[in-house]
């Protein structure tokens, strides 16, 4: 099935007053980043509609790379066709035939003539099309209320567009709309779910990473750039900042009592990544913490954690279940990566008891022997800041290579 | 004098850029995947995006593809692995006649060990049947092994009808020998049933020494070799990642020019046959409907060794039977099989094309047949 072009419905943003010739524009730059490898696919806008004009690349993989957009909430494949009587009813067939995909059903057809001086009302071409089509296909019938497919024909002055199956979209905004956060990113399972989710709203991603040589091995890091560029797939672009932490987390392991140490690592944690963000002016940070999961993600080890940073905290997996998390991370293919049995730092100087519920005042005394902003400064001024476009530059060389 | 290679379903040979890629993986990528150091991640990554490509090209998923040194050791890892792992459910395997002899003699080798083999024979035409096969299943049927392509003559069997049979068997295994169709003819692995699938890298243009067994998620194989336990625990061994990257890209390549490459080799098949029955005495052993790179012949009270030497003075190499198997004076158990008149099992000759096979190659052949068939049997008698 040859299909000419793509309309692109974007639901939500429909409600934005002023802003939405922004966010059209985004989403439209966002449509040709991702099509990037479709060289002869065009997007264009045109009365409040957003198309793509597939110039013959193949409908089922722009499809695959419109689904994991943010900001569309549907989208058709579209036939266009001469302002001629019999092509019209050809092609409502084989794109009723095709949307139905081989099983019967139900239909109906829906009829728009914007160009007037098409020479059958819209009325007539209604019932003539959807009588050819119904000769055509077995097992079909006419359901005006609710059909399995709805035909849309549109006669406009150039051409007429025929177009069936609705495709659902990502939903949510598209990536760029929504300002910039910093995600805290570990290599776990739940990490780049927070992220994909945050990027849903149209936020962009920058991610920051804690790495302890030689603790934590160069596998680890590794693991966390595919994470992010797996990530960038549904952005563009991330950009990831490693923080040497090896020096910080030492000091903690001898200063801090056992039982408080990832407490105290964690609030260092929030600290580097606040001023990571204040430096590069982003508003908020995000985690993958989910209630309850592990001693660190209760409502007490937040208060106690959280109080080092006034910036806000998003936590997008907040109410949601391990398993939830690990359905999404197996759809947006993050959870094969998280998997990989390499330690971060959070893994390798486990205590064998973490508190639960550690008390503020004695943190805030720990923590007292220790120069914090000095820790900060220094973990701050090593990072080191890599973009990830979706590719690494190793993916490449092997490509060439295979 | 260029040298005209007819003989490339026993070995085809390796594209430039696949040997590019075998040496530059050997020289950048020679740690062992196993280990820790940044080296051997590298190749351990290397070896993954090589397994994927592999498991995607083929429709399979990655943790299926275990890289193996080739179809040999596939194909007995699939018959004896399945066997041991199954034995539980009974001792019976139903294979064909015309199998490759990596598959045969490794089930008289489980006959011996008590097993009992039931061996379908191919029609004169050489084509085998579903119902010959469902008619062999028994309560105690542990596994089908059939290949796709036949080797020396051609025949495409249908193992897709086959295995949509065997679904309303569900306790027998099956296993396909998909060597000469891997990279030419596409086949759904999951679409057709099939639990253990062989490929082997030389036969589309990769470096020896490098194949693979798909292995059904789920279906369980006890390993041949144990050590390491590499492979998910199927196949122990030092990985072989620039064997597995070369094939990995041959098998894109071949995959790519498959269309158009299956295209114009039925066309000169059938252009070569055609000529053929024009010489008395020939007989094409090939049945119509076979694959688009392989024609087999014979040709009467003419022994296949003359002709495969007379053809080697014009640079043109063909073969006899399967190059395995291809001691002087042995008759093609394929054609044996096939029972056909007369002594043509003992003088089969058989061409076989690849997709770098070129036109003027096909008649360069056409010329010098006329010229060996004259020295043989004298000028050519038109049959008509």
């Amino acid at each position: 099935m040859m299909y000419d072009l793509i309309l692109v419905r974007y639901a939500e943003l429909s409600v934005k007053g002023k802003n939405r010739k922004k966010f059209e524009r985004q989403l439209e730059m966002n449509i040709r980043r991702s099509l990037k490898s479709y060289p002869r696919a065009k997007t264009f806008r045109t009365f409040g509609r957003m198309y793509v004009e597939l110039n013959g690349e193949p409908f089922k993989d722009v499809s695959e790379v419109l689904k994991d957009t943010f900001g569309i909430s549907s989208f058709s494949p579209v036939v266009r066709t001469e302002l001629q009587e019999q092509k019209i009813f050809e092609a409502a067939y084989r794109v009723t035939a095709d949307s139905l995909k081989g099983r019967g059903g139900s239909f109906k057809v829906s009829v728009r003539r914007i160009n007037k001086s098409f020479p059958t009302g819209s009325q007539e071409m209604n019932q003539q099309t959807g009588s050819y089509v119904l000769q055509r296909i077995e097992n079909l019938s006419v359901n005006v209320r609710r059909p399995d497919v709805e035909v849309h024909v549109e006669i406009r002055d150039d051409a007429a567009y025929i177009s069936g199956e609705i495709i659902r979209g990502a939903g949510g905004f598209p990536v760029g709309t929504s300002g910039r956060a910093l995600l805290l990113l570990s290599g776990g399972i739940d990490s780049p779910v927070a992220g994909f989710l945050a990027m849903k709203r149209g936020v962009t991603l920058e991610a920051i990473h804690f790495h302890s040589p030689p603790y934590t091995n160069e596998q680890a890091r590794r693991k966390v750039e595919d994470l992010g560029n797996i990530l960038a797939k549904f952005g563009g672009r991330v950009r990831l900042h490693i923080v040497p932490f090896t020096k910080t987390q030492l000091a903690i392991h001898k200063q801090i009592p056992d039982n408080c140490e990832i407490t105290v690592m964690r609030r260092f944690m929030l600290r580097i990544a606040e001023e990571t963000a204040r430096r590069s002016s982003i508003k908020a940070l995000i985690n993958g913490e989910s209630l309850g999961q592990v001693a660190s993600q209760t409502l007490e080890s937040m208060y106690a954690i959280n109080e080092v940073t006034s910036m806000p905290l998003l936590r997008p997996l907040i109410t949601m279940d391990k398993l939830e998390v690990v359905d999404l991370a197996k759809k947006i293919c993050t959870y094969e990566t998280s998997i990989l049995p390499y330690e971060d730092c959070c893994t390798i100087f486990l205590p064998p008891d973490a508190k639960t519920r550690p008390k503020l005042e004695k943190i805030q005394f720990y923590e007292s022997f220790l120069e914090i902003d000095e820790y900060v400064n220094e973990a701050v001024s090593g990072i080191e800041t890599i973009e990830l476009t979706g590719k690494s530059g190793e993916r490449e060389k092997f490509e060439e290579l295979l | 004098m260029m040298m005209i290679y007819f003989d490339n379903s026993a070995t085809t040979q390796p594209w430039p850029s696949v040997l590019k890629t075998f040496t530059a993986v050997s020289e950048q990528y020679f740690g062992n995947p196993s280990s820790l150091h940044p080296q051997g991640a590298r190749a351990q990554r290397l070896l993954d995006q090589a397994r994927s490509q592999t498991a995607d090209l083929l429709g399979v998923d990655k943790k299926e593809v275990v890289f193996t040194s080739g179809a040999t050791e596939a194909n007995v890892l699939a018959l004896t692995g399945a066997a041991e792992a199954y034995q539980n459910r009974g001792n019976h395997i139903v294979t064909s006649a015309v199998e490759h002899p990596s598959v045969l003699e490794t089930l008289k080798e489980l006959e011996r060990k008590g097993w009992e083999i039931t061996y379908v024979s191919p029609d004169t035409e050489g084509n085998i049947h579903v119902s010959q096969i469902e008619k062999e299943i028994r309560h105690d049927t542990v596994l089908v092994s059939l290949m796709y392509i036949n080797n020396e003559i051609g025949s495409i069997y249908p193992v897709e009808e086959i295995g949509k049979m065997l679904r309303t068997h569900p306790s027998v295994l099956y296993h396909v020998d998909y060597v000469q169709g891997a990279g030419k003819i596409p086949l759904d692995m999951y679409e057709s049933g099939i639990d253990y699938l062989t490929i082997s890298g030389h036969k589309f243009h990769s470096v020896k020494g490098i194949g693979a067994l798909i292995v059904r998620n789920g279906r369980n194989l006890h390993p041949l070799f144990h050590g390491g336990g590499q492979e998910g625990k199927k196949r122990s061994g030092t990985e072989n990642t620039a064997g597995a990257a070369a094939m990995a890209r041959a098998l894109r390549l071949s995959l790519e020019e498959a269309a158009v490459g299956n295209d114009k080799l039925r066309r000169w098949n059938a252009r070569i046959e055609k000529v053929l029955r024009d010489y008395r005495g020939v007989t094409i052993n090939s049945p119509v409907s076979r694959a688009p790179h392989i024609l087999n012949f014979s040709l009467n009270g003419m022994k296949p060794e003359i002709i495969v030497q007379a053809l080697a003075s014009f640079e043109i190499f063909v073969s006899t039977t399967s190059a395995c198997a291809s001691k002087a004076g042995e008759e093609s158990h394929v054609l044996k099989a096939m029972n056909l008149p007369g002594n043509r099992a003992a003088e089969a000759v058989r061409l076989s094309f690849s997709y770098d096979t070129k036109e003027e190659e096909i008649e360069s052949f056409i010329e010098a047949w006329d010229e060996v068939y004259a020295s043989l049997i004298g000028r050519r008698e038109s049959v008509l």
